[in-house]
């Protein structure tokens, strides 16, 4: 498995990313001015603040020229996982659904959270289990995760929420709780907590690995 | 032509920024002040007014979130 992990001005975690995903398989920096995916099989958007995230946070970073190859890969069924600004990116490009507004507490907050696993069936979470909680770090100011009721209930209804915050650890005011979801048909995913930064036991949890290891 | 787009916080998302700023102005005074929104200004000059609704859709606004409103 060759993860391709996309650098915007402004990434931030690229790196842990990258790390990450050479725990499980191979991987490589993918430029964000460069339309080509290099063959890779399956896409990492890391965290950051793409474009000094002006405007909108992921707003100006859909329009980079590798977004429209990632756009045309997960379209075709390839596998794109969106972490944190990765995450704001995909909803705006309209890979996912909803949007990512600022935390109620209108606060940066960087803290170990909870979340449980809702959907354990797409390729992103073929390494755990329904209901299991795993221990990620989560930093962010803008993560307050909200779509309509609508499409709240047709997200749920269809298993397109893949992580929620368990309870007490929903520190950003998301809808229900969401910490994460999938497209209709799994293969692409967004969550707002790293698992690239829960990869080794130096920095307390190894659970992000068993996420970001799924579809290895 | 000079145009300016007002992006505003949809009615009914949840808006901490304004409530914020709702619960700063009585500290320095002003009552009576209720219903307090933050969004932003854009200003550009246009060749083309006409576009403008369309750069609001794709890339200005999210109107998933976000009304906007063009002026003139």
């Amino acid at each position: 498995m060759k993860f391709g992990v996309v650098q915007f001005p402004g990434s931030c975690d690229e790196r842990d990313a990258l790390l990450a995903a050479r725990l499980v398989g191979d991987a490589e920096l993918l430029w964000h001015a460069d339309p080509d995916l290099k063959g890779v099989d399956a896409v990492i958007i890391p965290g950051g603040f793409s474009y000094g995230d002006y405007l909108r946070v992921g707003a100006i970073a859909r329009f980079s020229p590798v977004m429209v190859e990632v756009d045309r890969f997960a379209r075709h069924g390839g596998l794109v996982l969106g972490i944190c600004n990765g995450f704001q990116v995909l909803c705006e490009a309209g890979l996912l659904s909803g949007a990512l507004l600022p935390n109620t507490s209108l606060r940066f907050v960087c803290r170990q959270v909870d979340v449980e696993v809702v959907n354990a069936s797409i390729p992103w979470t073929a390494g755990v289990e329904r209901g299991d909680v795993l221990s990620i770090p989560a930093k962010h100011t803008t993560g307050r995760y909200w779509a309509p009721d609508p499409v709240l209930d047709e997200l749920e209804a269809n298993g397109q929420v893949v992580v929620r915050y368990a309870p007490g650890h929903n520190f950003n005011g998301s809808a229900r709780d969401i910490a994460g979801v999938c497209n209709a048909a799994g293969n692409v995913m967004g969550l707002m907590p790293h698992p690239e930064h829960a990869v080794d036991v130096l920095t307390g949890s190894v659970d992000g690995l068993r996420l970001i290891g799924s579809p290895a | 032509m000079r145009v300016r787009v007002l992006i505003r916080p949809k009615a009914g998302i949840l808006d901490p920024q304004g409530q914020a700023v709702e619960r700063a102005l009585p500290a320095l005074g002003f009552e009576g002040v209720a219903n307090v929104h933050v969004g932003r200004l854009v200003e550009l000059d246009v060749e083309d007014e006409s576009r403008v609704p369309e750069m609001c859709e794709r890339l200005l606004a999210n109107p998933l979130i976000e009304d906007y409103e063009i002026q003139p």
